[in-house]
């Protein structure tokens, strides 16, 4: 339906229409290739709660998350974020990608890192004010890391690399993270830590979105599941998401013993 | 003469080269951190070489024109538009064969320097007059350099430095996670455009001066001696154009003095020299001190580890740990352990106690990130910390 189009419509379906979702997807193709990694995925993300990403390797989950931003062009889909094209609301959205993408060997300090976040804001030669500097330090202690500023990035762990990446979405301030496995390789500490934050943000009325891998934690870690295997199978408060059938219909026969204890 | 060219002494002419090779070489240094940092140095060799065709096509256009084939600017336009299409080349191999990168740098880098010296060779059969001089284009001369040419090359460089001072915050921000980048909204493809830009616009404005084979040591020695001097953007971009600039001074300065050597190799072998100091006195990451560093670190750790065995009432029998031990006094000469070995050796087993027991509580995970299992606790914590984690340990605390 055109923009003007919807403008003459009344009011109350109109608001049906447009999607006021933080993140609504809308017929996401992504393919390398020839084959589809992603293929005709609708969604819309809840806002105001925390939703896992949940599928077998590779079923296009980070895939899904780098094309809704635009990091990979998709083949064909329209992504909107808070009813607005995506482009529109970047200073809103957060990402953190998997830790593992970047070289930890790169010359910066922790707060440096964090700092990138505060990028929308700065622009290319806006000054760095002492209220930029509280912001990062504040995002630091919110993942426990205020020790860490001056630290090497090159000397973390991967539980306090994985803290850094979370602190520098958090000095963004944006109301929607999407996060790329935040808890792949991490300590249990840095998984609790993290998790805590992640619930936080939540509580504020923020919205959280993030691929996770471990089918045993989603219910006690997120609200809500959307479930995909390539296309999407289903999207819903946990309990009606994670069923048999659906699990069945994402995995196939892949789903390990540990896995099917859920 | 040598030292009269490094002060300046040389008169005007060769004041303003020497000065404009300086400031080609600040923004080299400057702009090839970037190009370093996000693995991209390699293009601006491939860059460099593609110039050279353009050189002397755009000598042949000016001559054909009725103009001086010589003129700068002219053949600085020639080496920026194949540089471009060279440049245009290597993305278009990457992104659309199977090539990857260093294939796609080695093929166009060859070709397009064949083609350059073939068409150099053809030039120079041809009687028209004054293109003796154009094969000065490939290894840099600043003897004979004109006034205006001097003062163009310096504005070159002001200008390219300039422009990465604006666009450092997007360049570092790629480099270090383009996809945060991307998904900040940051045009990837934008910055990578830029970057090559201003590798370009190094190769083109140091065409004269250090030449098209060896502007890309300009542009990568510098940045990796700085980055063996400090961990931080901010200052391995001042230190890198720092060494640049001094590469180019000296060199330019020496070759005022003997006008038969190229340019170009002197300025790359101040900077390599400038590197080799680098590589051995780096506090940060030299030889040296890595070296100095992992002595010390040994002798310590086998000290500890005697102590330790001290303290357990183990024999030692590792002869560097024993002569460590007998050197301090804390063993005598047949293997008794000494008065103040013992208390030193008590002292440790606290130390490795207190160790064992913060690394396992989450409130010390700053101070356990410094854990060595050598540094003395009292060193890490304040004593207020100290006593709350004897607190922990119980009545072993009180020792």
């Amino acid at each position: 339906m055109t923009q003007e189009a919807m403008t003459m419509l009344p009011e109350p379906v109109r608001d049906r229409l447009v999607d006021e979702s933080p993140l609504a997807i809308r017929g996401l193709t992504v393919s390398y290739g020839e084959k589809p990694a992603v293929f005709s995925v609708d969604v819309s993300f809840r806002a105001g709660k925390m939703t896992a990403i949940v599928g077998p390797n590779g079923a296009g989950k980070s895939t899904l998350l780098k094309a809704a931003l635009g990091i990979l062009r998709p083949l064909s889909g329209q992504v909107t974020a808070f009813g607005h094209p995506l482009d529109e609301m970047r200073a809103r959205i957060a990402y953190v990608p998997q830790r593992a993408s970047v070289d930890w060997e790169f010359p910066a300090r922790v707060i440096d890192v964090v700092m990138m976040g505060l990028y929308r804001e700065l622009g290319l030669l806006g000054r760095i004010r002492p209220r930029h500097r509280a912001r990062a330090m504040d995002s630091l202690a919110r993942v426990g890391m205020e020790g860490f500023a001056t630290r090497q990035i090159g000397q973390l762990s991967g539980g306090q690399q994985q803290r850094v990446f979370l602190a520098r979405a958090l000095a963004q301030g944006a109301d929607l993270y999407l996060l790329d496995e935040p808890f792949a390789g991490v300590d249990a500490a840095t998984e609790r830590a993290i998790i805590a934050v992640l619930k936080g943000l939540r509580d504020e009325g923020r919205t959280v979105v993030a691929v996770h891998h471990d089918l045993a934690t989603v219910p006690a870690y997120f609200d809500r599941a959307f479930l995909l295997n390539v296309t999407a199978i289903a999207e819903g408060p946990v309990a009606e998401v994670m069923t048999e059938a659906n699990l069945r219909a994402a995995y196939g026969g892949r789903l390990g013993p540990a896995q099917q204890a859920v | 003469m040598l030292w009269q060219a490094l002060t300046l002494g040389l008169g005007y002419n060769a004041t303003l080269v020497t000065l404009g090779a300086a400031m080609l070489g600040i923004a080299a240094g400057a702009t090839g951190v970037f190009l370093y940092l996000a693995r991209r140095a390699l293009v601006s060799d491939a860059i460099g070489h593609a110039t050279l065709p353009g050189v002397v096509a755009g000598f042949l256009a000016m001559v054909v024109l009725g103009g001086d084939g010589r003129f700068l600017p002219g053949l600085m336009a020639g080496a920026a538009v194949s540089a471009g299409l060279g440049l245009l080349c290597v993305s278009w191999l990457t992104a659309r064969t199977r090539l990857h990168e260093d294939a796609a740098i080695g093929a166009v880098l060859s070709v397009f320097f064949g083609a350059g010296v073939v068409l150099l060779t053809v030039v120079q059969g041809l009687d028209s007059g004054r293109q003796a001089g154009l094969e000065t284009f490939l290894l840099g001369a600043t003897a004979g350099m004109l006034r205006a040419e001097a003062l163009s090359i310096a504005a070159g460089g002001a200008a390219v430095l300039a422009l990465v001072v604006v666009l450092r915050r997007p360049m570092v921000l790629v480099a270090f996670d383009p996809q945060h980048a991307a998904g900040q909204g940051v045009n990837l493809r934008g910055v990578d455009l830029a970057m090559m830009g201003l590798a370009l616009a190094v190769t083109v404005v140091g065409l004269k001066v250090v030449g098209v084979v060896l502007i890309v040591a300009l542009l990568i020695i510098p940045p990796v001696a700085a980055r063996l001097w400090s961990e931080r953007v901010g200052i391995i971009v001042v230190l890198a154009g720092a060494f640049g600039g001094v590469s180019g001074y000296v060199g330019a300065a020496v070759s005022a003095t003997a006008p038969d050597l190229p340019t170009g190799p002197l300025i790359v072998l101040t900077c390599f020299a400038l590197f080799a100091l680098s590589l051995l006195g780096a506090p940060a990451r030299g030889v040296l001190a890595a070296g100095l560093r992992h002595w010390r670190f040994q002798r310590r750790v086998h000290l500890r580890q005697g102590l330790l065995a001290l303290a357990s009432g183990q024999p030692v029998y590792e002869p560097l740990t024993l002569r460590l031990l007998r050197r301090r006094g804390l063993v005598r000469a047949d293997g008794v352990v000494t008065e103040a070995g013992r208390a030193r050796a008590a002292r440790a087993r606290l130390d490795e106690r207190r160790w064992q027991m913060l690394r396992s509580l989450p409130e010390f995970e700053a101070a356990s990130a410094r854990h060595d299992g050598l540094s003395p606790l009292s060193e890490v914590l304040t004593p207020d910390q100290l006593v709350a984690l004897d607190r922990h340990l119980g009545p072993e605390g009180t020792v």
